[in-house]
């Protein structure tokens, strides 16, 4: 193909994407370092968004409170996707019958929008007329039947376990794929010098699938560090109750959207860019350590 | 929340995996080594196991299928008794939400806006695909490398400049804005994908065309695409359900509130009738039934766009 027909070709396609997205991209950090009169744009500000995300209130309760939840949120996530989607992953590989039925249908939540998964789990959870609470309570577990929405205490839990019921059929998913590419002849080789089931998993099975695992944390951290929709409609862009349901991106949402400061655009662009840099400086962190831990296996 | 294929963050491929035949459709199916009569196949656990992976199944399940069986309940039997059965089953819900609710034109935006939006990017994405494909010179890896790196952008953080952008082109409050930013955000996901399959077509067939007088579009357009068929499905049913699904655009991007997609309708909706439970479980199941639609249909298509990249 000639260079002309083939630049032809990629223009619509690259005039999109460069007005829609990279440009939008790249002015999203410059924003962040000029004065900002609401839409107007004044001189440079140097550095000062970023020091008022540190030192002026809101920010100085809001923004740590956030930053933990979403780590715990990625915490939590991971601590589940790498025992029980593992788990389920292994099981499953072994079951060619079922494998694609079942995968399918552990990953039906994941399809499903998370504001509807939001609102799905406050009605099931409601403390008068929700299911669970009235199971609870039909077993003999009235002391259970709690208002766990209404609660500070558990209500972060319950985004973050909704969440990871609504996510794990990924990670089985892609598990599953790698399991695929762990050549049988290895495991069955162990076997005959004597090997457990555990000792092949471990030292055979484990090794092999770090680097899906490793792919798999990667995006779960970027999906943790960008929750949205779940949390808000979960606990509104506030993240009631209490400030307990707080996330990064509501306090954005907050900050750029509904507080009413001169500032906003600065200050909350400012928030982008930190935020920006924390999902791609530990994307990169994270794919810099498994290559090399590839090479490992590899040499 | 976007969806980045697997296997970008490591840039590396996993080896080849039995999901291979999932994948675009390329890979040669090899024959399954493991038979299943052969002594060291025995399903790990046996029963014990197979209870406990229907018993997750059922946990992944029920609180869909009690949201569809609530939904076809009339509230004040909601209230009375939470966990009883949909018998008769009664309609009223959905009549409410449909069209006292609007839910009957958040519908259509969504459909407009999803629809527009995957048909955009495919459309872009196939061509841009085929030339960087097949153009050698060097300025088309470059602008790979461009596309690419998309993959990894959240693009949710430019939502500010993307509404003063779109504030400057007279978007703000528009259907056809979205479709543009759905389609642009669309565009890296389905380059790649399209990219790899044109690659792994044989260069003769347009070498063909070309001897037969056949110009660059016609040899696009008449034998190229027709062949990319199975890879056109896995980009446009896999980019439907985030762009169905998203939530801070139409949220920032919109105000009038007959243009409001499902997402957003839905939070007004619960906002004026989170009391009204038969109601909003309905809300929640037209939210929901194109999608599971589609998957039950396309679930080959879907499975193949979550593992993109671990299956090369």
């Amino acid at each position: 193909m000639r260079r002309r027909t083939g630049l032809l070709f990629v223009a619509p396609a690259l005039a999109l994407f460069g007005v829609f997205v990279l440009y939008p991209m790249l002015t999203a950090f410059s924003y962040a370092f000029f004065d900002w009169q609401g839409t107007t744009r004044g001189g440079f500000a140097g550095l000062q968004h970023f020091t008022t995300l540190f030192t002026r209130a809101p920010f100085t309760t809001d923004l740590p409170r956030a930053l933990g939840h979403n780590l715990l949120f990625f915490l939590g996530t991971m601590a589940f996707q790498n025992t029980i989607g593992l788990a389920v992953a292994m099981l499953l590989h072994r079951r060619p019958r079922t494998r694609r039925a079942l995968q399918t249908l552990y990953a039906m939540p994941y399809l499903v929008s998370p504001i509807v998964i939001g609102y799905l789990w406050t009605l099931l959870l409601s403390p008068t007329f929700g299911p669970v609470n009235q199971l609870l309570t039909r077993i003999g577990l009235e002391s259970w039947a709690l208002p766990w929405l209404g609660d500070p205490d558990t209500a972060l839990w319950v985004v973050i376990l909704v969440s990871v019921w609504q996510w794990i059929g990924f990670p089985v998913l892609l598990y599953g794929a790698a399991l695929g590419g762990v050549p049988e002849e290895l495991s069955e080789a162990a076997r005959v010098d004597g090997a457990s089931h555990s000792q092949t998993f471990f030292r055979i099975i484990l090794p092999l699938l770090v680097p899906a695992i490793g792919t798999v944390s990667v995006l779960t951290f970027i999906f943790a560090m960008e929750a949205f929709a779940l949390p808000y409609a979960f606990g509104g862009s506030t993240g009631n109750p209490a400030g307990s349901t707080d996330f990064i991106s509501l306090l954005f949402y907050r900050t750029a959207f509904d507080s009413g400061a001169t500032d906003a655009i600065g200050t909350s662009s400012a928030l982008a860019t930190l935020l920006f840099i924390l999902i791609f400086g530990g994307a990169i962190a994270a794919t810099a350590v498994l290559r090399r831990h590839e090479r490992t296996i590899a040499g | 929340m976007s969806v980045v294929p697997a296997g970008i963050g490591t840039g590396r491929a996993l080896p080849d995996s039995d999901e291979g035949d999932l994948g675009t459709g390329t890979q040669p199916v090899e024959p399954r080594r493991r038979g299943r009569g052969r002594q060291t196949q025995r399903p790990v656990g046996g029963l014990t196991a197979s209870l406990l992976l229907w018993g997750y199944a059922a946990v992944a399940l029920v609180p869909l299928l009690l949201m569809v069986s609530s939904s076809f309940r009339t509230n004040a039997d909601l209230i009375t008794d939470p966990l009883g059965a949909p018998w008769p089953l009664s309609f009223e819900s959905y009549r409410e939400a449909w069209t006292v609710g609007s839910f009957a034109s958040y519908f259509l935006n969504s459909l407009l806006v999803t629809c527009g939006a995957v048909a955009l990017s495919t459309v872009v994405a196939t061509m841009a695909a085929y030339a960087l494909a097949r153009a050698r010179s060097r300025v088309f890896r470059w602008l790979e490398s461009l596309f690419l790196s998309g993959l990894m952008l959240p693009i949710h953080l430019a939502i500010l400049p993307i509404f003063y952008l779109f504030d400057g082109m007279g978007l703000i409050d528009s259907r056809l804005g979205l479709v543009l930013m759905y389609g642009a955000s669309g565009v890296p996901f389905s380059v790649f994908v399209l990219t790899t399959f044109f690659r792994q077509l044989p260069e003769e067939l347009e070498e063909a065309a070309q001897l037969d007088g056949a110009s660059p579009w016609q040899t696009f357009t008449l034998i190229m695409v027709p062949l990319v068929r199975p890879a056109l499905a896995t980009v446009a049913v896999f980019r439907f359900v985030p762009i169905w699904n998203d939530f801070l655009f139409p949220l920032v991007l919109l105000r009038d509130e007959a243009k409001y997609t499902l997402p957003v309708g839905l939070t007004t909706f619960f906002g004026e009738n989170a009391t009204n439970y038969s109601a909003v479980f309905a809300g929640l199941v037209i939210t929901t039934v194109p999608l599971i639609l589609l998957f039950l249909v396309a679930t080959k298509q879907i499975v193949a766009g979550l593992t993109a990249g671990m299956t090369k």
